[in-house]
């Protein structure tokens, strides 16, 4: 059991982790939190496989120790997740303001009251 | 005999499919620099020439009959990023364009800003969304990368939700929100997915990868695994039961432009993914019970969506459940192909194709035509729709045509597409999912006709309108609903068009 | 058990703890707090897989901006009514499903081949034309430039939508969720003498990212973080939402970006292809216009919808 499956496992544990977080929590930002914690569980996953895809050109010593393709993907997806972060943020705090909760009811679409819109 | 632009546009060859894929992208950049409030006048000649595009790449494929590539910046799969319009593509970049653009007409008078009128902050969010939208949606459709296709769901999703809480109220905040979660975690299961595909092959190119599962002797777990996580997460952002929630709220909430965008184009984009992953990455998958599967959740959409778009008491309400149901038919395709023999599960393809393209019309025109009619009232209940069809004739005349396109009345594209799907049904003798579909259109018929009897009911007391909708808008509308209606007229050549690239689901071989 | 796999295991050990005080902690805002250590100990486990830019990403990024973003956030919540949520049997069976899931994930990580395929060959041996030696730089602006290139545009509408949270009458107005705190000495002190550091480092980074482990995100990560804290102290104004000049460079990055990449067409034979020799320069260039517009959108996501001032 080498290091690097220890993370592996770690990520995958993270994923579960941060799966109950998101579907059991009534609270929106521990949702977002619980998502991050996926996000970063599956890149973590990611950066074992790129680890284990640099093991043989280490021992060559070509310098790279680490497939250089997962880590730039996971660096875009790093942004990305701060950017759905960001809208996840802006969204709950805009609710709390205007809603006054920073939880997502069970709405009944059925018994909205009718459509008051702008111009269409 | 082809118009000189067309021909110089032939001769790019790959190059070509760098227009439609920068296109969007471009106008959303020019536009955020240049002046908000232009926007909305000039983004309309960019759909415009977004719509040639489409029509050029289309050329191009029917003309070589055979999918063009492209190597990104010049590097070949499995280092670089590769590009590929099929059939499958041409279509999405056909449909993306003459909706967005029919809603990008629409919605000059709602987000339009006068010349010499101060940005607001309504229209500048509108154009650059749905700009932002498009530019997902042509990336989706001509991607070849899990990753770059990853970056293009997201695209589609940071675009798409704000639009649902674009008016500002709590309701559909919460809505937007829920949408979002839901996205969000389709994304992390597709992108966990795309992971472990790269973990047991090296690469995240379709074709690479399709060569690769397809020459190995038995699946390994990790790809079942990856397959799996993919096609979830994936559910989740095309909202097929149980994971649909979200959609009714979120499309029902959002303004009537922004909701012909959702429902038509926005949930399409994770099922075209869908479609590449099964059709063209594993096909073996077809064969299994998990195909039986997402056909049985595709049934279940399609009562749930009818008998709860039948007890709906709004308008957009009941139109966003019915979106519900209709995508529940696409999903009819999975087991259908397995069984067939190849040329069969092309006619399953291309059924399938034929159904998306007419509910994105149909859809599209009756959120625009139901976003007309609430705005005129002041309100979408049913059952207070009293006279509004001799007070909004053409506007009635949109949305019931659209309906009638839905239902599957001849020759609408649903028509076709159902016969071309009975096919197959009943060849491999699985006649529960033709069952499955009579149900549905006895489901679409019954709402819809509950809508029309309330619209033409009262015919010769018309109800006082708070405010008329413009005659273009009326006109796009209904424009759209007759090209839904009117979409099973078209030459079978044209329908061919749809197969190239599909080689026919060969199982247990290379695809 | 050697050194490095007991280091290894502490740190699997801690994110794991930290996981699950994210998870189970009653009040959100030490979840918030617990997330920020998590994110750089994550950082730490990054250069133990020896990912040294990915560490950097998420020390800047997904620890620091994003724990601000998140802690603005948790200040802002109403206080939470215990409770709530799914009844203690759903919840039972929910995490039953999630701990086969992780199981099954744990089982499917065990499963990956040996000898692990790898793309760092290919990489290495296609490194050269792009001129960069940082292999990751090569990667991201070179092989797979069109992810770069989307992803800078993804942050496009990410922003619009948050913009688009405002007020109607709030559209002209400044982002408002970095309220300025009322003047401490301390954090003016430190909004003073920290960011020419922080800006020095930023562009250290971009600057350094080409050959070495850094780049343009990370820069630009730390750039914004810089103009936050400066904000935040109360000694700049952030710009209005339709500022023209904040417009502009918004979007000059990634249209420099298309337009280096549309010229790649004829200079090189396909969108996004870099021109023999130019390549370096080139990739300099996108790296530093982007870094500009890159820290500007990060800062503003940061900042909020426009308020109008009471």
């Amino acid at each position: 059991m080498s290091g690097v499956t220890l993370f592996g496992l770690c990520g995958a544990a993270l994923v579960g982790l941060g799966l109950y977080g998101l579907i059991c929590h009534p609270g929106v930002l521990r949702k977002i939190l619980a998502f991050n914690l996926i996000g970063s569980g599956v890149f973590l996953l990611f950066g074992v496989i790129a680890k284990r895809g640099g093991g043989a050109l280490a021992a060559a010593g070509t310098g790279i120790d680490s497939d250089p393709i997962p880590q730039a993907l996971v660096i875009t997806g790093l942004v990305v997740a701060f950017a759905a972060t960001a809208i996840a943020v802006a969204l709950l705090l805009r609710l709390v303001e205007v809603g006054g909760r920073g939880t997502l009811e069970d709405q009944a679409p059925a018994s909205n009251p009718p459509h008051q819109g702008p111009k269409p | 005999m082809s118009p000189a632009w067309l021909a110089g546009a032939l001769d790019l060859g790959g190059d070509l499919l760098v227009v439609p894929l920068m296109l969007p992208v471009v106008g959303l950049l020019l536009g955020l620099g240049l002046g908000g409030r232009h926007l909305g006048r000039v983004a309309l000649p960019l759909m415009v020439l977004g719509l040639a595009a489409a029509l050029a790449v289309a050329a191009a494929v029917f003309k070589a009959g055979a999918p063009l590539h492209y190597a990104l910046g010049g590097w070949a799969p499995p280092l670089g990023v590769s590009l590929k319009a099929d059939g499958l593509s041409v279509v999405l970049l056909l449909t993306s364009a003459l909706v967005v653009l029919a809603v990008g007409i629409y919605a000059q008078r709602p987000f339009g800003v006068a010349p010499g009128a101060v940005e607001t902050r309504s229209s500048l969010a509108f154009w650059m969304l749905l700009l932002g939208v498009w530019s997902g949606l042509n990336t989706v459709a001509l991607g070849q990368d899990l990753f770059t296709l990853f970056v293009a769901l997201e695209l589609l999703t940071f675009s798409a939700v704000p639009l649902v809480a674009l008016d500002g109220r709590a309701e559909t905040l919460a809505a937007a929100l829920r949408y979002l979660l839901f996205a969000l975690l389709g994304s992390v299961l597709y992108l966990l997915g795309a992971v472990l595909f790269y973990g047991t092959y090296g690469t995240l190119d379709i074709a690479l990868l399709a060569a690769a599962i397809g020459g190995a002797d038995a699946v390994p777990a990790p790809v079942l695994a990856a397959a799996s996580l993919m096609t979830v997460g994936l559910l989740a952002k095309t909202a097929l039961f149980p994971l649909h929630l979200w959609l009714p709220p979120a499309h029902a909430g959002a303004p009537p432009a922004a909701s012909a965008v959702l429902s038509a184009l926005v949930v399409k984009g994770s099922f075209f993914l869908i479609l590449r992953i099964w059709f063209d990455l594993m096909p073996m998958l077809l064969t299994g019970m998990a195909a039986q599967i997402l056909g049985a959740l595709g049934v279940a959409a399609i009562l749930y969506g009818g008998l709860l778009a039948l007890r709906q008491a709004r308008l957009k309400l009941l139109v966003a459940y019915s979106t519900l149901a209709q995508l529940g038919y696409l999903f009819l395709i999975f087991p259908l192909a397995a069984t067939s023999d190849p040329a069969g599960s092309t006619d399953v393809v291309t059924g399938g194709m034929l159904h998306l393209v007419s509910h994105a019309l149909a859809k599209a025109g009756m959120f625009l035509a139901a976003g007309l009619i609430a705005a005129s009232l002041g309100q979408d209940q049913i059952s207070a729709l009293g006279g509004i069809a001799r007070a909004l004739p053409i506007t009635v005349l949109a949305f019931g045509l659209g309906g009638l396109a839905l239902m599957g009345l001849e020759p609408s594209g649903a028509y076709l597409a159902k016969s071309l799907l009975d096919g197959p049904a009943a060849a491999s003798g699985q006649w529960w999912w033709g069952l499955a579909m009579q149900a549905g259109g006895l489901l679409t018929a019954a709402y819809l006709i509950r809508v029309f009897y309330h619209a033409l009911a009262g015919f010769s007391h018309p109800p006082s309108l708070k405010s008329r909708p413009a005659r273009y808008q009326e006109l796009v509308a209904l424009a759209l609903a007759l090209g839904a209606l009117l979409l099973g007229l078209l030459p079978a050549e044209l329908l061919g068009l749809v197969a190239i690239g599909r080689s026919g689901v060969e199982l247990g071989g290379l695809p | 058990m050697s050194m490095a796999l007991a280091v290894d295991a502490g740190l699997a050990l801690l994110i794991l703890g930290l996981g699950l005080w994210i998870i189970a902690v009653r009040s959100s805002f030490a979840a918030v707090v617990g997330f920020i250590t998590y994110g750089l100990v994550l950082a730490l486990v990054w250069v133990r897989l020896a990912a040294v830019d990915v560490a950097m990403t998420e020390a800047a990024l997904g620890a620091g901006l994003t724990g601000v973003l998140l802690l603005g956030a948790a200040a802002r919540l109403p206080a939470e009514a215990p409770g709530g949520g799914p009844s203690a049997g759903l919840r039972v069976l929910v995490a039953v499903l999630c701990a086969l899931v992780a199981a099954a994930l744990a089982a499917v990580v065990l499963s990956l081949p040996e000898p692990a395929p790898s793309l760092a060959p290919l990489v290495a041996e296609n490194l050269p034309p792009t001129g960069v030696k940082n292999p990751v730089t090569g990667v991201l602006l070179a092989h797979r430039a069109i992810d770069t290139l989307l992803e800078t545009v993804v942050l496009i509408p990410a922003l619009i939508g948050v913009w688009a949270l405002a007020a109607d009458r709030a559209w002209g107005a400044r982002p408002g969720a970095l309220t300025p705190v009322p003047s401490s000495s301390a954090l003016t002190l430190l909004a003073q003498v920290l960011p020419p550091f922080g800006i020095l480092v930023g562009i250290h980074l971009v600057w350094a990212g080409a050959d070495e482990p850094g780049g343009k995100f990370q820069g630009a990560a730390v750039l914004a973080a810089m103009w936050v804290l400066v904000v935040m102290a109360g000694l700049a104004d952030l710009p209005k939402v339709t500022s023209r000049l904040m417009r502009y460079t918004l979007v000059l990055g990634p249209l420099v970006f298309v337009a280096i990449g549309l010229a790649g067409i004829w200079s090189a034979g396909a969108f996004l292809a870099l021109p023999e020799g130019y390549a370096k320069p080139l990739i300099v260039t996108i790296e530093v216009v982007l870094t500009l517009s890159v820290a500007l959108v990060l800062g503003l996501l940061l900042a909020g919808p426009p308020k109008e001032r009471a």
